[in-house]
């Protein structure tokens, strides 16, 4: 066109490149447009589709699995980690794909129209990816190290945050400035120095285009002059000012790509990890479904949570539990009490032995079969941001108004439910925080009994409740479930003082099994355990 | 708060540019001249090529290069210089950019820092921690992708569009007339394509903030889902939140993708029409109307196009910046939120100096001595008291509000002289940390008036105030370091000796001698590593090396086991010797051993005595102490 315009002044042929160049510009639009969209819900979807896949993986994690990632670490990788790839997956499909396509077109088409003038090419395009090759290897390191540090910079700010009332009890604010002051420096000096090296990028850049325009524009005036326009006329002249622009601007943006992809990397290892990370528990081949009765065996079962622990948490257990029965167990902190009855639902799988749930072991049920019939009131409970009403059916969603009540006032939760102004249909912040501890324990004990399982294990779920409504549940469990085999875990010794065995739990063995009386006159720990917690009451009665 | 307005945008952009003026007093100014010089400089070249082009044009045909050689190789040279220029002025600023980011971010990092420091705990507790959290991550990273390079871009642009539009004009208006069209065009296109980005961009950063709050949700409670087999449905409300997520950012995605190819095109279209009206205006041989007044011809032509390809270029990178823009607008907006939150006040003016007794006067003086007064100096007639630190803490009739309008604590008066422990009894919502929460002045008391060693705790600077009362949480914050660090937090300048007392005082040097490294262990993630017991332990003995005359202190509930208890429980009774001290008792014990025993119900005292007075009285205490009664 620039040719037709020095040459012919002919205004028909203008038009014609003029109607092809805008026909171009459409379809490039169009392409373009069509490109951008798919490739953002290409992206998108992507990110979409590895949040998916990692919160279904989480789904399916056993107690196990569950144990080794933080909760804080899981989240990152599912918002930070996600939108690190989906950008450079993004970036990936735009321009991997285009970068070079028009870098090997603009190199073909500088030699086509330009001659001898390209080679010098073949000079400066590698000047410039040595260039960035060595910035790259500069700062990838730098920025590795400094994002750890930034990191750990964030990490303080929590502390103090969380902290806030120590620091000002303390009068420590200046101190913390201070210390806040040192750190965010140190994070300074380390970004400025990588970003220094990454700003080099495009000075570098500008000056592979300024070599080429200089030799460009002075030994290509000479080519033409002394050719005659024969080697090179001035419509390839300002061709190969445009090529070169293109062929360093798909450099540039391929290097730009490789930067997000290395960085991108790191990211895409950790959202794998999670998504490839394997549930340490499996369904059996053929489980059974039903869950004849209540009664619990074990029988040899030692236990450790991980592979790699040399002690053993439980050691050599032997018990059986009849169907119906009622089980308190006692003991320190470390006794593994937890772990114990952790067995039975098979959240876990013991180490050695079997366990036996109806005279089944419980590695031949289908895990949701077993986990129907076998209700856990877990130690560290949680409630969901929803209605109580909403909370109440996770433990049997096709529950009716009546049944939900009914199971509220076994657990003594009817009371202060009724109580509050919307009642059942009360939202439940996050965490159960508008709760009081005893009303949150209450309520998870309901959820649990709406099951209607064949055992019932509450671990520690009474703690915050007073002791005459600890009673009450009791009682309501033992004459409206006698057909269900109840495991109490406490710490007070009056919650399982009516049980009708008592377990003494101490350093992963059971110390002894007895009633109330029994053990109190046998055993030394159970002994210890009851006056710890009565003597104060028995000396002021006096 | 003035949180929540609208501030005008042209604002923020304003102070913020003041406050990187002032961090940066030479090198800002320094960095513009050198953004403006750049991309002057890289906008003239197209002249001198205008320049040779048309030598060359002139004498292409006579293959004689000696003529035009001097010529040529002149232009080539000045061209060169300019570049070099160019590339001076580049990394100048490139460098000195990197400088200018990381600092002005480093500077806002403290500055909200340091602010934080001075809020009222007020803050902390009515404001979400991931909130202020996100202050200094997402809205710093707002900061940094704004300064860094949508800043100099939009200088660099404007700069290169003003110039060459100039240009543009010095050579030829009617052409000229054709490319302000285009940018109409393209102007037009931007405000509704790149608003819309925009508008999707903060769609999706909210939706990814419910996405991350559910995910939080139920992986806390992942093993609670475990047990009742509900993964499945959580699986199923997953999926509803994250297509919503997914349909915002596609949409923020797709346009922004889109506006590129949209405005290169219509730089395309316009570049055809400024061919083509070239090519009408040379054949027509159209009167040229220019500031130049040079004539039409090829050598005018040929630069133009190139000029308005720069010209969209340019007009195209600006687009790119919006969305940045408004996010940066917005994450700027919030920290000076944080950096403009009004500070804690103090009017004290009593303060806390070492004394010195002389013939039963108190006499100030600088070095320590171990004895402290309270220095009063009364306005009146000029004079100043001092007062030995004593540790007796009176209340009169004190009434408290968190919001005005609902009172939660109800005529409370009580004291305690030096060495007398109180107890605080009641259920939760009672009002026992309140009450604790004045003695510091953490919060202002509505009404009423407490006094510390007779002198009403207004008027006592709230440093002093809170080094003379000491206070051990229940939830125990340690703070990333070694043990002794930590313990050493009490008291900055306590030596390693001092420490490890403190640590035996409390019962705590038994097992920090059996960690790994001893004193030396680093303790992280708030003391993951330590039991719950062994923590509270450390920050009793973080309390005890401070050594102050009153403790608050606030027993925790939960249930550690037998053994560890005894043990935190002998350190908290070591702690309590010979001080004044508020406890909030969840432990019989504490309770029986205390002087007074406080019993609050809804913000009111409704018994208050000893032990045993309180036993005999058979009321609410009665009822907790026998158990019939919840109480956490």
């Amino acid at each position: 066109m620039v040719n037709e315009i020095k040459g012919g002044c002919d205004l028909n042929t203008i038009i014609k490149y003029g109607i092809i160049l805008i026909i171009l510009a459409f379809l490039s639009l169009t392409f373009g447009g069509v490109a951008g969209s798919t490739s953002a819900t290409a992206a998108c979807g992507f990110a979409k589709n590895l949040r998916k896949d990692m919160f279904y993986s989480i789904q399916n994690y056993s107690f196990e699995n569950i144990d080794k990632f933080l909760t804080s670490s899981l989240i990152t990788r599912m918002t930070t980690d996600v939108t690190n790839v989906q950008n450079a997956y993004m970036m990936l499909i735009r321009v991997a794909v285009r970068a070079p396509l028009m870098l090997v077109f603009a190199f073909v088409m500088a030699f086509v129209m330009g001659g001898r003038m390209a080679w010098i090419f073949l000079v400066v395009v590698p000047i410039l990816a040595i260039g960035l090759g060595i910035i790259i290897y500069k700062t990838f390191p730098l920025f590795k190290k400094v994002f750890t540090k930034y990191d750990a910079l964030n990490k303080s700010i929590q502390e103090n945050i969380k902290g806030m009332r120590v620091v000002k009890s303390f009068v420590r604010e200046d101190y913390e400035k201070k210390k806040f002051e040192a750190a965010a420096q140190d994070v300074y000096a380390d970004f400025t120095r990588a970003e220094r090296i990454l700003a080099l990028t495009g000075p570098l850049m500008q000056f592979c285009m300024y070599v080429v325009m200089i030799f460009v524009l002075s030994f290509g005036s000479y080519t033409i002059i002394t050719s005659r326009g024969l080697d090179f006329d001035i419509g390839q002249f300002s061709a190969i000012l445009t090529y070169n622009f293109m062929i360093l601007v798909s450099l540039m943006m391929l290097s730009m790509v490789f930067v997000m992809i290395t960085l991108a990397a790191e990211s895409a290892k950790r959202i794998v990890e999670v998504i490839n990370e394997k549930s340490t528990l499996t369904n059996p081949e053929n489980p059974v479904y039903t869950v004849k009765d209540g009664s619990i065996s074990f029988e040899n079962v030692s236990f450790k949570y991980s592979k790699k622990a040399e002690r053993m948490v439980l050691a050599n257990i032997n018990l059986q539990i009849r169907s119906g029965e009622t089980i308190g167990i006692i003991g320190g902190t470390g006794s593994s009490k937890s772990s114990l009855i952790q067995l039975i639902p098979r959240l876990y799988d013991a180490t050695e032995g079997t366990v036996k749930v109806g005279g089944v072991d419980v590695r031949n049920y289908d895990l949701e079969a077993l986990r129907n019939q076998v209700a856990v009131v877990l130690q560290k409970n949680v409630l969901f941001s929803g209605t109580i009403k909403e909370n109440l059916r996770w433990g049997n969603k096709d529950a009716s108004d009546e049944e939900l009540v009914e199971a509220c006032r076994l657990a003594c939760a009817d009371e202060f439910i009724n109580q509050f102004p919307n009642g059942y249909d009360t939202y439940v912040e996050q965490g159960g925080a508008n709760l009081s501890g005893g009303q949150k324990q209450r309520l998870c004990i309901a959820r649990a009994l709406l099951k209607k399982p064949k055992i019932l294990i509450l671990d520690d779920s009474t703690s915050a409740v007073d002791t005459r409504t600890d009673a009450k549940i009791r009682k309501a469990l033992r004459e409206y479930m006698p057909e269900t085999t109840k495991i109490i875990i406490a710490q007070r010794t009056a919650s399982v003082e009516d049980a009708d065995r008592i377990i003494v739990m101490d350093r992963g063995s059971i110390n002894g099994i007895g009633i109330h009386k029994q053990l109190l006159a046998e055993n030394a720990i159970y002994r210890e355990i009851y006056y710890s917690q009565n003597k104060a009451g028995d000396q002021s009665e006096n | 708060m003035k949180t929540n307005q609208v501030k005008n945008k042209k604002g923020i952009i304003l102070r913020l540019f003041k406050d990187i003026l002032e961090f940066y007093p030479v090198m800002l100014p320094v960095v513009i001249v050198c953004i403006l010089f750049n991309a002057v400089i890289s906008s003239i070249p197209a002249v001198f090529m205008q320049n040779i082009i048309a030598i060359v044009e002139k004498s292409w045909q006579s293959g004689d290069w000696n003529a035009v050689k001097e010529n040529i190789l002149y232009l080539v040279f000045i061209l060169g210089i300019f570049y070099i220029l160019s590339l001076v002025s580049g990394i100048i600023y490139n460098q000195m950019m990197a400088f200018i980011t990381q600092g002005t971010l480093k500077k806002f990092r403290v500055k909200m820092f340091n602010n934080m420091q001075t809020l009222p705990i007020k803050y902390v507790d009515t404001n979400n921690h991931g909130d202020i959290m996100s202050y200094y991550t997402n809205d710093i990273d707002t900061l940094r992708q704004m300064i860094s390079q949508s800043f100099p871009q939009l200088l660099v642009s404007s700069v290169v569009v003003i110039t060459v539009f100039g240009i543009m004009i010095y050579f030829c208006i009617w052409l000229t007339l054709v490319v302000i069209l285009g940018v109409i065009a393209m102007l037009f296109v931007t405000k509704r394509v790149g608003g819309g980005s925009a508008k999707y961009f903060i769609r999706q950063q909210k939706a990814l903030g419910h996405m991350e709050g559910f995910a939080e949700e139920m992986m806390n409670g992942q093993k609670v889902i475990k047990v009742f087999c509900h993964e499945e449905e959580s699986k199923k409300d997953f999926d509803k939140i994250n297509e919503s997520l997914f349909n915002d950012s596609r949409e923020a995605n797709r346009y922004a993708n889109i506006l590129g190819p949209i405005l290169n095109n219509i730089g395309n279209v316009l570049y055809v029409f400024v061919a083509i009206t070239g090519g009408i205006l040379l054949i027509t041989n159209a009167p040229n109307f220019s500031l130049s007044g040079l004539a039409m011809g090829i050598s005018i032509v040929v630069p133009f196009l190139n000029m308005t390809k720069q010209f969209v270029g340019n007009i195209n990178q600006v687009s790119h910046q919006i969305n940045a823009v408004v996010m940066g607008i917005a994450g700027a907006q919030r920290i000076y939120d944080l950096i403009d939150e009004e500070p804690e006040q103090d009017n004290g003016y009593v303060t806390l100096v070492n004394v010195r007794e002389e013939n039963g006067q108190l006499i100030e003086c600088k070095e320590r001595t171990g004895i402290w007064a309270w220095k009063h100096p009364h306005s009146s007639d000029g004079s100043v008291t001092y007062t030995k630190l004593a540790g007796d803490v009176r209340l009169f009739n004190v009434d408290f509000e968190y919001e005005p309008g609902k009172t939660v604590l109800h005529d409370v008066s009580l004291y305690a002289k030096p060495g007398q422990k109180v107890a605080f009894v009641g259920a939760t919502g009672a009002g026992k940390t309140t009450i604790t929460n004045l003695l510091n002045r953490f919060y202002d008391i509505a009404d009423g008036k407490i006094r510390y060693d007779g002198i009403n705790i207004n008027k006592i600077k709230k440093a002093d105030l809170r080094r003379a009362i000491g206070m051990v949480l229940q939830d125990t914050n340690l703070f990333t370091g070694t043990v002794m660090d930590n313990i050493r937090y009490g008291k900055l300048d306590a030596t390693d000796d001092e420490c490890i007392a403190a640590a035996k005082l409390v019962g705590a040097d038994d097992f920090i001698s059996r960690l790994p490294d001893g004193y030396y262990t680093m303790i992280t993630e708030n003391g993951a590593n330590l039991s719950q017991g062994q923590r509270q332990l450390i920050s009793i003995a973080r309390a005890a090396v401070a050594d102050p005359p009153v403790m608050i202190l606030d027993e925790a509930t939960s249930s550690i086991d037998t053994r560890t208890e005894a043990i935190v429980q002998r350190g908290m009774d070591a702690l309590m010797e010979d001080r004044t001290v508020f406890v909030i008792a969840h432990r019989l014990s504490t309770v029986k051993n205390s002087d007074v025993i406080i019993v609050l119900d809804h913000g009111r005292i409704i018994e208050r005595g000893n032990h045993e007075e309180l036993l005999a009285k058979k009321g609410q205490y009665y009822q907790l102490y026998t158990g019939a009664f919840e109480l956490e």
